[in-house]
């Protein structure tokens, strides 16, 4: 089971090594709002990529046209070395980029099983998997319980279950959860704890620092600073379309990052320096 | 919210003195878990709830405890209603309706829905007939002709539908007038019979002309069925193994629960739709050729009740009118109940005007137990 990146270095801090992920001069509008004007984001081995930016600043759309669920109108995308191009969410998901998009993305009637399989769902063998298409639901259950209990997620218990039952922290949990499962190269989270009481949200910080510890990278949308200056080893920040500035939670404030943000200073890192 | 346990708890230790003690951020702590608490309390309470749990997790147990009652019911007020002979009529009464109520369940579970299903059903079998018939084409191909006709007029629903955006009410709101006007210019309104006359096609025919094969009768002592009731049965087994078994189908589901997270989860959304659809008319053309061997002819003016019935047997059969929500079997449970009510109010004597009373009292039911189950969600 490749699931959490064993080709990643282990590295705390993200070294002199080539970024897993890197996308170039990314441009997108719609219609006359310009959400993108040319943004720069590298994500490097092992590394918690925190973004922040008022509501508005183009963050959703920024990790959308990463991960295929939106076209750019222009700029290039680099996973290890390579351009790629994007042709929707699945083509992005085959190469190991997963996402837990703001709205959630699960199908709240389906069950738990089969919302982390949504998209991907594993056939059985035989002529019963090539001649009628037959689910191999015994499987996918098995796995799904066992990536759940890998994942440490204790509040979900019954796999079975539709996800409209459950708690909105547990629905959390099942989108980072998939996301988590099948990501091998990068992770996109976009404000996973939004919608959380504080105690659902430390389960979900706890486990992307797990995931971090793992070697995974992640890029980690949040409006809670002290939780991304807990947990990023940079922050970029995005202000109108623009990378402002990219910090260091070790060597920057957080007021330092507010103040960029909301444009009441002027960035003193340059983007491009990486902390 | 008057009992949040740690809050009493606290006040109760500390005296009248208020909890200012307790860092903020602990406070929030307790509070949430006091919340959780108590959201599990409610969850947890009544034979009510659980009722409502049991009706979410099996969609199809409401229809099928509303079909044994009403069965049981006209037993009481008619006995024999239960006789295999009345339920073998039943059956093959329900044929017809009984397959268009597949194609609609699908459609209904993207969160569509289907007004164009007895026309579109009407002008398969009037082109069918017409082949066969008046151009003197084999019957098989003109069969084949007939589902792949319909087939691709569920396209022509499911375009609009899904790549033009229009919204599947409006869509086939136009097409049932299209579908009827089309099918009455291409009969002149008159009926076609096989052979010449209904009563030599049925006796020349039946054995040789592919069409009427739906027609013919299977006994076991005095349960009598059609091939066509076999034909209606095999269809469910069949779209309810998809749905359930198949990738397909579970994306059927995730498209009406929840298009965008649908999309997101990588499922070209607009194509599903569209097969949808045209998998519904292939099974429409099937219905009718259920529907030309029980009658034996070609006629444009059927029960034009058809196209509502089977809306209302799915929407009693507990497929959810929001989409992403029933079962197909659920379906079938739905399509006899409506069966049962039209030949048990017959039988009693009732009058027919009270058919569309039941229907719409079921109905509205129906749709209120819906919204109750999906309630369930917090
Ligand atoms: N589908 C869309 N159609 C039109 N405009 C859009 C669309 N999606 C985003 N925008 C616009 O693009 C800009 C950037 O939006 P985006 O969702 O990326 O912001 P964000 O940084 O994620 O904000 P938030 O913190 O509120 O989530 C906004 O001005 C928004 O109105
Ligand atoms: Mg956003």
């Amino acid at each position: 089971m490749a699931t959490t990146g064993e080709e990643a270095l282990g590295t705390e801090q993200p070294g002199p090594s080539a970024p897993v992920l890197s996308a170039r001069d990314m441009w997108k509008s719609y219609g006359r709002v310009v959400a993108l004007r040319g943004v720069d984001i590298d994500v490097y081995p092992g590394e918690v990529l925190g973004l922040v930016g008022d509501n508005g600043a183009g963050k959703s759309t920024l990790i959308k046209c990463i991960s295929g669920a939106e076209y750019p109108d222009s700029g290039t995308i680099f996973l290890e070395g390579q351009e790629v191009v994007f042709h929707g969410p699945l083509a992005a998901r085959h190469a190991g980029i997963e996402v837990v998009h703001q709205t959630l993305g699960v199908a709240p009637q389906l069950d738990i099983t089969s919302n982390l399989y949504l998209g991907r769902e594993v056939r059985r063998g035989g002529f019963r998997g090539s001649v009628f298409r037959m689910l191999d639901v015994r499987t996918m259950r098995r796995q799904a319980a066992e990536k759940v209990k890998s994942l440490g997620i204790a509040t979900i218990q019954d796999i079975t279950q539709a996800v409209e039952t459950l708690s909105g922290g547990q629905r959390q949990a099942v989108a980072v959860a998939r996301a988590a499962a099948f990501g091998s190269k990068v992770l996109i989270m976009d404000e996973p704890t939004a919608a959380l009481g504080v105690r659902e949200s430390g389960q979900v910080h706890q486990l992307i620092a797990s995931l971090r510890d793992s070697g995974l990278p992640i890029i980690l949308i949040s409006h809670n600073m002290p939780a991304l200056w807990d947990l990023a080893n940079r922050v970029a920040i995005l202000r109108l379309g623009r990378v402002a500035a990219i910090l260091a939670p070790a060597e920057s404030s957080m007021e330092e990052a507010v103040a960029i943000m909301t444009g009441a200073k002027a960035a003193s890192h340059p983007p491009g320096t990486n902390g | 919210m008057a009992n949040l346990p740690r809050q009493d708890q606290l006040v109760s230790d500390r005296g009248p003195e208020p909890p200012r003690a307790v860092p903020a951020g602990q406070r929030e702590a307790h509070h949430a878990e006091a919340l959780e608490a108590a959201r599990h309390r409610h969850r947890w309470q009544g034979p009510l709830y659980s009722l409502q749990r049991l009706l979410h997790r099996h969609a199809a147990l409401g229809p099928l405890l509303v079909l044994v009652l009403s069965a049981g019911v006209f037993e009481l007020l008619h006995p024999g209603f239960l006789r295999l002979e009345n339920i073998s009529l039943m059956l093959q009464q329900l044929a017809v309706l009984g397959s268009l109520a597949i194609g609609q369940t699908m459609i209904m579970l993207t969160a569509g829905i289907d007004l164009s299903v007895g026309a579109l059903m009407i002008l398969a079998q009037m082109i069918m007939g017409e082949l066969a018939i008046n151009s003197g084409v084999d019957p098989v191909l003109a069969l084949v002709i007939g589902v792949a006709f319909g087939a691709l007029m569920g396209l022509v629903n499911g375009a609009l539908t899904a790549r033009v955006r229009l919204p599947p009410f409006i869509v086939t709101l136009g097409t049932l007038g299209i579908f009827t006007a089309i099918g009455l210019r291409l009969s002149g309104g008159a009926t076609l019979f096989f052979g010449g006359s209904a009563l030599a096609g049925s006796a020349i025919s039946s054995s040789s002309n592919a069409l009427l094969w739906t027609g013919t009768f299977l006994s076991i002592g005095s349960f009598t069925v059609t091939t066509g009731v076999l034909l209606m049965v095999a269809l469910y087994i069949v779209f309810a193994y998809v749905l359930a078994w198949t990738a397909w189908g579970r994306h059927v589901y995730a498209v009406g629960d929840d298009l965008n997270a649908a999309r997101l989860a990588g499922i070209r959304v607009r194509s599903l739709i569209a097969s949808v659809y045209v998998v519904a008319g292939a099974i429409y053309g099937l219905a009718a050729w259920v529907q030309i061997g029980r009658v034996g002819s070609v006629s444009p003016d059927i029960s034009s009740t058809l196209n509502l019935d089977s809306i209302t047997a799915v929407v009693i059969g507990g497929t959810s009118l929001f989409g992403g929500r029933g079962v197909m079997i659920g379906t079938l449970f739905g399509a006899l109940i409506v069966q049962v009510f039209n030949t048990g109010l017959e039988l009693v004597g009732v009058n027919a005007l009270y058919l569309p009373l039941a229907e719409g009292i079921l109905v509205i039911s129906a749709v209120a137990l819906d919204h109750w189950i999906r309630a369930i969600k917090d």
